[in-house]
């Protein structure tokens, strides 16, 4: 039996060895998680990062991991076949000066959750930066989705603070929800514990 | 872990009893979360603004988190293994083979496991525009690599020892020399982000990174170790570094 290797924190200097185009190093993650090609209905995600004092982080990252359009993960623990090679369901954005970020995707489909029950849809995020010394992990759900009235983790959340983890669409913008996340505050973004 | 306001009561309850209800059916540990640091972790500053006020709110562990990201040997090419080969001429610094296995915590290898990797150079530089550590960029180095552990968890990557460097968290505060890993492991719940030091660092009581890893023993297994058979006669000093990350439920908590 082992001990953990404990979390530390990624540092201001994340860039050079997880998005590290700028400085001549081969790339391998982006925040496109679903092609042209690949089914299902396709957004934006589109949000800012904030601190404790409302300033936006230009040194975070952010990490989705999401079920294609028909709720399949790209993984031996889900073990049924994908529609698409390409879908791999995961993307990654380091955040720009104005604390924003952007995941190209499709809407994932509904997942099987704990007792037999339905995880409405949902995308797992975690943050990363300078001063987060273990990746904060949260998830989006879609506002406009009628499942997430029985979904059973936001069923664990107190009903008052759910609405920080809606995307919702941009009335501005068609095809994009936008999903803030806010570190403390008022709003205070929800923060899991899997 | 300490998790921020645990003293707040209506939160207590939901969380006491569904982390009985998800006990039952976890597939990670949850126990060993223990070795990890505290968001808040005052003495390293940027804490202060960057971590949670409201309680963790504890959920079962579905197949969205048992499921993750599969990136292994088709991601990583053999080249990026050696951060010493990537320009015209060698970087100056002290040649290292640095090298171990990716495990879990019921010791179990984790085969075909990507490794992120990134550093400064011997100077104490890193190749950023946000640095701004008045001491020379070695245009031979860039800082980053990647590797693949084998199907036995091992993996090896060359490069050179980092130096120190000043950051700003308080008057005169130095990083100990360290490189940082970037690991996926088989799940989203495996996730690891975390630090390599190097042995005997006298830096080590004064920074607040290493040091926000309360137990004095999850904070040695943050230390690769000098290894003289890892090292290359007329070539390289070896380091010695395994990496464990969560694993099964099963597994008693920290039996070390
Ligand atoms: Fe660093």
């Amino acid at each position: 039996m082992s001990g953990r290797t404990p979390s530390q924190t990624v540092g201001p200097f994340l860039h050079v060895g997880l998005a590290p185009a700028p400085f001549g190093f081969r790339e391998i993650f982006s925040p496109t998680v679903a092609d042209a090609g690949v089914a299902g209905t396709h957004i934006r995600i589109e949000g800012r990062v904030f601190d404790g004092e409302g300033t936006p982080l230009p040194d975070a990252m952010l990490e989705i991991w999401q079920a294609d359009s028909e709720g399949r993960y790209t993984h031996p623990a889900d073990g049924r076949p994908l529609a698409s090679n390409s879908f791999r369901g995961f993307g990654r954005c380091p955040t720009a000066k104005d604390g924003g970020y952007q995941f190209a995707t499709v809407i994932p489909g509904t997942v099987a959750g704990p007792d037999g029950k339905t995880q409405a849809p949902h995308i797992n995020v975690g943050l990363f930066s300078r001063g987060i010394l273990k990746r904060l992990f949260t998830r989006i759900y879609f506002a406009d989705n009628p499942a997430n009235a029985t979904d059973p983790v936001l069923a664990l959340v107190p009903a008052g603070r759910r609405d920080t983890l809606m995307a919702k669409p941009d009335p501005a913008k068609p095809g994009v929800y936008r999903f803030d996340i806010h570190i403390q505050g008022d709003n205070e973004t929800v923060f899991f514990d899997a | 872990m300490v998790k921020p306001c645990e003293a707040e009561p209506g939160h207590m309850d939901l969380k006491t009893k569904h982390q009985d209800e998800a006990h039952m059916k976890d597939t990670y540990s949850r126990a060993g979360d223990a070795a990890d640091p505290p968001y808040l972790s005052p003495d390293y500053v940027g804490t202060r603004i960057r971590s949670p006020k409201q309680p963790l709110i504890i959920i079962p562990q579905t197949l969205s988190e048992i499921t993750g990201p599969v990136y292994g040997h088709s991601d990583a090419k053999p080249e990026e293994a050696d951060l010493t080969k990537q320009h015209a001429g060698e970087p100056l610094g002290e040649r290292i083979i640095v090298k171990g296995r990716v495990l879990d915590e019921a010791g179990r290898a984790v085969p075909n496991t990507l490794l992120e990797i990134w550093q400064c150079n011997a100077a104490g530089r890193y190749i950023h525009e946000v640095d701004q550590h008045p001491a020379p960029l070695d245009p031979n180095f860039t800082g980053a690599g990647r590797v693949v552990t084998d199907a036995e968890g091992r993996y090896e990557y060359t490069t050179i020892k980092p130096g120190a460097y000043p950051w700003r968290n308080h008057n005169n505060a130095w990083r100990p020399a360290h490189i940082h890993l970037s690991l996926f492991g088989p799940s989203f719940l495996t996730r690891l982000v975390t630090q390599m030091y190097f042995p005997g660092d006298p830096l080590f009581p004064f920074d607040p990174i290493f040091n926000s890893v309360t137990d004095a023993k999850a904070r040695d297994r943050m230390i690769c170790s000098f290894d003289m058979e890892t090292t290359k006669p007329e070539w390289a000093l070896g380091y010695i570094f395994d990496i464990v990350l969560r694993g099964p439920s099963e597994t008693p908590p920290d039996l070390d």
